[in-house]
């Protein structure tokens, strides 16, 4: 009686339907470099890269429900720490992204440590966040060492010249590096929420004092909570670095990049698995038939316009996000751990 | 088991709870009553440790166990209740569970079994896929307690689990509880209201009022004990009357 019915759960548990949406959606991501052109490949890498970087922030935010309106300061650290020892000392990325990632979790522990231990929550949390993440902004401004406020630039080479060592290539590279990332990131989420951690952060995230009375430590489960979003957005920020090959204090800690990290996991759906790779898709997608729209209409600006009052009709349309909705549609459970 | 000792504590000035000892004796049942306002409340908040006390101890099988985290209290074996049920909302009936089983183990898996065991002890089981904001008033009631039973607790503090349900469910309830106390030998203290709930479960009464003891006793002595009647029963008596 092991065998599953024709339309029943298959591998892992999930029903056909969604098994053949998953396959269809991974074969096309792994086939997209020799079916699009360089111009479609750098918006799809744009939003795998939102995917990366929302998934992190979801595990904070979505999981354990402390609002970070700050996280452009995991990127900025991840970014300048590989970024600095790639530049000064010609150490590997794939070095300096584990060192990234410490730097970012042990930022995030500090500063999530600091706001519990004396009971900050909800939206003073939230302004916390911000102000770490424009205190490091100023400070990096003036630190020398690393640009200071003309920011890092990493040497670019000859782009058709595949360099996985020292992340030097051309797009594909970078587009396979940061899907391995993306789909990592969302095994890495899974495995954590099915785990005792993801009970517990979901207990937190739903009434702390209930949560506290059932034994759990809220001060230590909050802090593992910020340290491993601040961990995965780092990997993020190394991306960053490598990718654009420069970045600046001005731009990479800037609030503006805080807030679009958390627009696409609102969209697709807050505190769920695949909510946030599904908006930071739909989020790329959209901007791009906005600003095909912006150019034949022929107005400029119409873009942000525009991509504001659709970004207003969806949250409006599906509060909790579009993943919530069409999970039944793919014959999952209208609640599912997913 | 667990026993309380000259507990003090004011809000502002005033005293909630002044002075209070008692005990609870292991595998008994044991009530705490009084007027609406007398700080029993704040008694169980104290004893768990979601209040610092300002001055006395709580003892739970010898150990003192006064001024740990609320945390910290679940592990040293106290499980509570809280007055207005604290579900967390958009988890099912069982993952609640499991949370509060998780206490006592790190695998996922066990804790579910667990779970499922401490609901069908509760006769809970077919609403274990429900999200708990879904559920009714007794239902959220019994989650509960199915929340702090699951922790795997020495004694098991109830407060005002029977407050606003109707006279059967309330006696399953009372029947739930005398199963757990004679069949696992569970400690219970509970804070209620609901007179013949108290009348048929417990074993010792401690009755307050303006945070000091009153009276203690068995629930027959105590509702006959004139000190009682005055604080307590009496002001019931003279409600009714208006009535």
């Amino acid at each position: 009686m092991n065998a599953a019915p024709p339309h029943g759960p298959g591998l892992a548990g999930l029903p056909r339907r969604a098994l053949v949406a998953l396959a269809v959606f991974v074969a096309a991501l792994v086939a997209a470099p020799g079916l699009v052109d360089d111009y479609i490949l750098s918006v799809l890498i744009l939003g795998l890269y939102f995917a990366l970087v929302g998934q992190a922030w979801n595990v904070m935010t979505g999981f354990c429900g402390q609002l970070s309106l700050g996280h452009a300061l995991y990127i900025g650290l991840g970014a300048y720490t590989a970024g600095a020892l790639f530049v000064r000392f010609e150490i590997s990325p794939w070095i300096g992204l584990p060192v990234a990632m410490v730097v970012a979790g042990l930022a995030g522990a500090l500063i999530g440590f600091l706001s519990f231990r004396f009971g900050i929550r909800g939206v003073y949390f939230a302004l916390l966040t911000i102000a770490f993440a424009e205190f490091t902004r100023i400070l990096f401004d003036h630190w020398g060492w690393v640009g200071g406020s003309s920011g890092l630039y990493l040497p670019v080479t000859e782009r058709t010249q595949v360099d996985l060592w020292s992340l030097r290539g051309p797009l594909w590279m970078f587009y396979y590096v940061i899907l391995a990332a993306v789909g990592l990131a969302f095994l890495i989420c899974r495995r954590l929420l099915n785990a005792k951690i993801g009970y517990y952060w979901l207990a937190i995230r739903e009434d702390q004092e209930a949560a506290q009375a059932m034994g759990i430590d809220i001060l230590r489960y909050k802090v593992l909570a910020v340290a491993v979003s601040a961990m995965m957005t780092a990997f993020g920020g190394v991306f960053y670095a490598f990718y654009y090959n420069q970045f600046y204090p001005e731009t990479i800690f800037n609030i503006d990049k805080s807030i679009e990290i958390l627009l696409g996991v609102i969209v697709g759906g807050i505190g769920t698995l695949f909510g946030p790779i599904l908006g930071a898709f739909a989020l790329a997608g959209i901007g791009e038939v906005l600003i095909w729209f912006q150019d034949l209409v022929g107005v400029r600006g119409l873009k942000l316009l525009t991509y504001g009052v659709v970004l207003m009709i969806i949250i409006l349309a599906k509060p909790d996000g579009l993943w919530p909705w069409l999970r039944p549609l793919l014959g999952l459970g209208r609640r599912d751990r997913a | 088991m667990l026993e309380v000792r000259d507990l003090s504590k004011s809000f502002r000035g005033l005293k909630a709870v002044n002075g209070l000892g008692f005990r609870v004796e292991k595998g008994t049942i044991g009530a705490l009553i009084g007027p609406n306002g007398a700080g029993k409340t704040t008694v169980f908040n104290l004893i768990t440790g979601a209040l610092r006390a300002d001055a006395g101890q709580v003892l739970l099988d010898g150990r003192e166990i006064t001024g740990l985290r609320p945390d910290q209290a679940c592990h040293a074996g106290i499980g509570r209740t809280f007055q207005v049920a604290r579900p967390l909302a958009e988890l099912s009936v069982e993952d609640n569970v499991i949370v509060g089983a998780l206490r006592a183990t790190g695998s996922v898996a066990e804790a579910r079994r667990t779970a499922r065991q401490v609901l069908d002890l509760l006769d809970f089981g077919r609403e274990a896929a429900k999200p708990a904001h879904e559920l009714t008033l007794p239902d959220r009631k019994r989650l509960e307690v199915a929340k702090a039973l699951a922790t795997g607790p020495r004694i098991l503090l109830l407060d005002e689990v029977m407050a606003g349900l109707r006279p059967t469910e309330t006696d399953r309830m009372v029947a739930t509880f005398r199963r757990l106390n004679q069949e696992t030998g569970l400690t219970i203290l509970l804070i209620e209201h609901v007179m013949r709930a108290v009348m048929a479960l417990s074993q010792s009464v401690t009755v307050i009022n303006h945070g000091t003891l009153i009276a203690s006793g068995t629930p027959e002595t105590v509702v006959r004990d004139p000190a009682v009647l005055e604080c307590y029963l009496g002001q019931e008596e003279d409600e009714a009357a208006h009535a």
